[in-house]
């Protein structure tokens, strides 16, 4: 089966997220339009083989842990969608 | 002594700092001294790693991220692990936090710019075989270059590294006072360069193979490299 995985890869709540910071003051010279709490991050694709949705899943959150995010300051998440076969 | 150090610096694509430290060791401490190819599986005969300053794999997805899994990281892992001596510099200390052999991460500067800067770096411990040559305490004057360098740590590291005395570097003013306002980058309580329980393994951001004659306006990096020539004449 062929999947699709999304990743989105975000710094911890707990850290100051200062490229958010700086987007939300440029945002800010547009003039007050209630918007704060800006936080950058990253999204990351791609597709992969494997023979269940689960198998897929744990191949997704492996890569995750080992390469694509850092516990020490990021989060993560992810989705898994089934591709349709041609 | 009778035989030379064999000092190995670690070429990966993008380190720009290889070359200096490989002067350093060739021609400033005189030892023996060989560039190891990201790609290479094995050191050979080495007795200290260098992992320069650059922008390995281009600091692509994290400062250091890339570079953990080339296939030479895998060798200074082992080399690090049976006690070898390693020291990061600047993205040498990203990929130290990166493959786990230094606790922590190496986040973008506070301030969002690249700093390329004289600092000065308190020496907190001399209790390692990379400052054993300084005075506790001393300040030394040592550049930076980096736009990652906002150490962090979470409480119970931070406090795990107090306890271990593995703190050896943080910024501080002229007069070794570690304050805010000599804090170039927003690292954790000002910490510039850390070293592991085991005492083997250091990275540090500032770079002290750029500080090694006075043409380049401080000679205080040497006291880095001295102290790891010296730790080698005590052991033999």
């Amino acid at each position: 089966m062929n999947y699709k995985a999304t990743i989105e890869i975000m710094l911890r709540e707990t850290i100051l997220d200062v490229q958010g910071k700086a987007v939300e003051q440029a945002i800010r010279t547009f003039g007050d339009n209630g918007i704060n709490k800006v936080r950058v991050g990253k999204k990351i694709t791609f597709s992969l083989s494997a023979e269940t949705q689960i198998n897929a899943e744990n191949a997704v959150k492996t890569i995750c842990e080992k390469l694509l995010a850092n516990p020490v300051m990021e989060d993560f998440n992810y989705q898994v969608e089934q591709l349709n076969q041609n | 002594m009778n035989s030379k150090i064999n000092f190995g610096v670690v070429v990966f694509p993008g380190s720009n700092c290889d070359f200096d430290a490989y002067r350093v060791a060739d021609e400033i401490l005189q030892q023996n001294v060989k560039y190891i190819w990201h790609k290479d599986s094995t050191l050979g005969a080495v007795d200290v790693i260098i992992l320069p300053g650059g922008f390995s794999y281009g600091d692509y997805l994290r400062t250091g991220a890339i570079a953990r899994f080339s296939p030479v990281m895998q060798e200074v892992v082992k080399f690090a692990k049976n006690g070898g001596l390693v020291i990061g510099l600047c993205n040498g200390f990203q990929i130290l936090t990166e493959c786990g052999l230094l606790p922590g991460v190496l986040m973008r500067n506070k301030s969002l710019k690249f700093i390329c800067d004289f600092v000065n770096l308190k020496v907190v411990t001399k209790n390692t075989p990379f400052t054993s040559e300084c005075l506790e305490d001393e300040v030394l004057k040592i550049p930076i270059a980096h736009g990652d360098g906002n150490y962090f740590a979470d409480e119970e590291t931070l406090k795990s590294l107090k306890e271990n005395d593995q703190i050896v570097f943080q910024y501080c003013n002229k007069n070794g006072e570690v304050t805010d306002d000599s804090n170039p980058n927003g690292a954790i309580q000002n910490i510039a360069g850390i070293i592991n329980k085991e005492r083997n393994v250091l990275g540090m951001m500032p770079h002290p193979e750029r500080a090694v004659r006075s043409i380049l306006g401080s000679t205080d990096g040497l006291k880095v490299f001295n102290s790891i020539v010296e730790s080698f004449i005590f052991q033999s």
